[in-house]
């Protein structure tokens, strides 16, 4: 014990390091989140000043059927979009780790839409998707032309696809690196025990990203918490209350109906949501436990 | 890219004013360079677009005459300054003139003596505006906001070509409007323009169908407050109106996709697609600008919303956007209040903003217009605007401007599941009625 303290302490750099980062860390993402929570139990419309009110906010939060409908909606954004954003990146990205030439030309345009800003992309999309000026006039394709944005019962599901199209090539490209990083040898040895190549996915592939899977499945999760630039962009929430998911309905209570405590309530709300999730994640994946991936390779 | 240089661009690609304004507000709007304002100085915000450059041509006269209390001036896109000037006076760091739409924002600064109480202090620049106008920058009978700009009724706009193919009477009344929606559906067009996606064009729906059916007092209820006021049968009637026009087809199938921000609703109306649009004075200026000939060639017509049978208000009514005001910060120094008082009484809505106003095709809020009006280029559509407002008994802020921002909001999301059949009139009452109660 002594030992080991003494000679960490010899090689290792000193903690005081960490100060600029951590100093950081505490007045931009600590103190804030602390101010939140105060406000959590206050009522205040931005002007004047705040009013103590006890769990008011709380209450009225758990009440209030859009809220509860938001938080429907952000638990279904979440569980949808990943369950298209999973297998589509997963398989580009493996598709996209072979070297051929022809592959390396389509993993060019497969990963143009992270070049765009979201708010691009959602002007982008507002305007293709139109029905009276966008793509289907066009192209004069009649199926084209639904209420894509405008219906309360396609709205949700367009945001699903334009959301995985601006992440997908993200989450390949964390794949891409994560099979190129498979050593050959390993395959060389499946294919000598005559897997073919759909049983080299399932045997050697897949188990060998197991840490890439939690990563990006983690950012997936985490990430849909937090959309709202898109559909900001896209929906604004509408029409009616069909795409006003959790961070939007922050947003729209905090700014534009001017209630800060239950707006803060919702942001409470997020971060343990967001947090839970990722230990949640961590935790199941045994992503903890150091044993190595490389047995036998 | 810097807002700077998309501006250049985009002016040299010859885009005029309304339209950066539209893409600014798009892209996030002009960066806020300062903070907040000091109280030992003169500062100012205003809106980016179309007006920017006489407000910025009116602060520059006023620096000329005196150079040594310039404003400093900064523009905002229209929604990232809503944010920001509430945060602004709430942190008291308030610019100290304060740009509003009036009605619930400013009896919220009036509550918590943000503005000061210009009564008596302004007389000059409210001897030059219209008196019908001015009274909405009145709370509890004191002056605390005088108008700036110009007059934005809601006008009832069609395409006379389509009206002749089709056979169909411009619409007086609700019947004739009926009417029209039928044989215009029935051909295929949509009979009525709709931005449904942005919400607030619905709101002129309900706004005058309130109105004609039972007066301007069934909303005034509602701003005082009183319990129940949403229970006016008024209201009732005036939604069931509006299910009548969309189960009619009036809007078309499509509506929730059309955003008013880009002119969406307007090209409908151009482009022949739609005979008729329910907007502000200001997609004038989109017509304009969108189709020169079409405008050019006479067939844009325009209407004050139609009267109903039955109903108690008066058909001359008008809703809309009185005009936009200024207000005083009560944060700045008391010298720096003065200085801005000065300001307002010699160069507030003078002859040179004025004459702005009217070159752009704006009408501004002030009197004795009309003989100007008929000589400009679209001296019809100013002259029409123009005397509607003054013929006007009660001129309507918009009720999302005129409500506390809470149940403004609650208003726009009930109404546009109106609009998508998602509820019902019923269950809109009630649900406006418990935001009375809070």
């Amino acid at each position: 014990m002594t030992t080991a303290r003494h000679s960490r302490l010899r090689t290792a750099p000193s903690n005081w390091l960490l100060a600029p980062a951590l100093s950081f860390f505490g007045v931009f993402a600590l103190l804030p989140l602390g101010g939140v929570v105060v406000l959590t139990f206050f009522a205040w419309d931005g002007l004047g000043t705040p009013r103590f009110a006890g769990i008011d906010a709380w209450i009225s939060v758990f009440q209030n059927p859009v809220t509860l409908h938001a938080m429907w909606l952000t638990l279904a954004m979440t569980a949808l979009s990943f369950a298209v954003q999973f297998p589509l990146s997963l398989l580009l990205g493996t598709f996209m780790a072979g070297h051929q030439r022809y592959r390396e030309a389509y993993s060019v345009l497969y990963f143009l839409p992270l070049l765009f800003s979201a708010a691009a992309t959602g002007i982008a999309f507002k305007a293709l998707l139109d029905p009276n000026f966008g793509i289907s006039r066009a192209v004069g394709v009649d199926w084209l032309r639904l209420d894509w944005l405008g219906s309360p019962n396609l709205a949700f599901y367009t945001l699903i696809m334009v959301i995985s199209w601006s992440f997908v090539p993200f989450h390949s490209l964390l794949y891409q690196a994560g099979v190129r990083q498979i050593p050959r040898s390993m395959y060389e040895a499946a294919m000598l025990d005559g897997a073919g190549r759909v049983r080299q996915f399932f045997t050697v592939t897949l188990p060998q990203l197991k840490y890439t899977i939690v990563t990006s499945s983690t950012l997936m999760l985490v990430g849909s918490l937090t959309y709202f630039d898109l559909i900001f962009i896209l929906t604004g929430g509408g029409p009616g209350n069909a795409t006003r998911v959790l961070p939007l309905d922050m947003y729209l209570t905090g700014f534009r109906s001017y209630q800060m405590g239950p707006a803060s309530v919702i942001a409470v709300l997020l971060i343990a949501v967001g947090l839970l999730l990722s230990l949640g994640l961590n935790k199941i994946s045994g992503s903890d436990t150091m044993d190595s991936q490389m047995e036998g390779a | 890219m810097k807002p700077v240089t998309r501006r250049a661009t985009l002016a040299a690609l010859g885009l005029s004013a309304p339209a950066l304004g539209t893409l600014s507000a798009c892209g996030g709007g002009t960066q806020p360079t300062g903070g907040g304002g000091s109280p030992s100085s003169l500062s100012v915000w205003a809106l980016t677009g179309a007006k920017q450059d006489t407000y910025q041509a009116s602060f520059d006269a006023w620096e000329e005459a005196n150079p040594e209390d310039p404003f400093a001036v900064e523009f905002f896109a229209n929604d990232s300054y809503k944010e920001k000037i509430r945060t602004a006076i709430g942190s008291g760091s308030a610019p100290t003139l304060i740009f509003s739409w009036a009605g619930g924002t400013l009896a919220d600064y009036v509550d918590n003596d943000s503005v000061v109480d210009l009564s008596g202090r302004v007389d000059d620049t409210l001897s030059r505006s219209i008196e019908s106008i001015n009274s909405v920058g009145q709370v509890d009978g004191a002056q605390y906001a005088v108008p700036n700009n110009d007059t934005q009724p809601v006008i009832l706009y069609y395409h006379t070509g389509l009206f002749e193919e089709h056979g169909v009477t411009p619409p007086t009344t609700w019947d004739e409007l009926m009417t029209a929606v039928e044989t215009f559906s029935a051909a295929g067009i949509t009979p009525l323009s709709l931005a449904g996606q942005s919400v607030w064009p619905e709101l002129m729906y309900i706004q005058y169908l309130t109105d004609r059916i039972g007066g301007e007092g069934a909303f005034q209820k509602v701003l005082d407050g009183e319990a129940d006021a949403w229970s006016d049968p008024a209201f009732t009637t005036a939604l069931e109106r509006i299910v009548e026009l969309v189960d009619a087809g009036a809007f078309g199938d499509a509506f929730g996709s059309v955003s008013a921000d880009a002119g969406a609703d307007v090209a409908l109306v151009h482009t022949g697609q739609a005979a008729m649009i329910l907007q502000g004075s200001w997609v004038y200026g989109t017509f304009k600008q969108d189709a020169p000939d079409f405008v050019a060639e006479g067939s844009l017509g325009f209407l004050n919303f139609p009267a109903v049978d039955g109903g108690t208000g008066d058909p001359a009514n008008v809703v809309g956007n009185p005009a936009n005001f200024w207000s005083v910060s009560a944060d700045a120094e008391e010298e720096v209040q003065e200085l801005a008082i000065r300001y307002l009484n010699e160069f507030n809505l003078n002859e040179e903003m004025v004459g702005d106003f009217l070159a752009m095709g704006a009408i501004p809020a002030v009197t004795g217009l009309e003989d100007q009006l008929a000589a400009l280029d679209d001296g019809e559509f100013l002259s029409f605007a123009y005397d509607m407002v003054l013929a006007a008994p009660h001129f309507q802020l918009s009720w999302d401007q005129a409500l506390p921002a809470a149940p403004a909001q609650e208003l726009l999301t009930n109404l546009s599941q109106i609009f998508l059949g998602e509820t019902t009139p019923a269950d809109f009452v009630a649900a406006m009625n418990a935001t009375l109660a809070s």
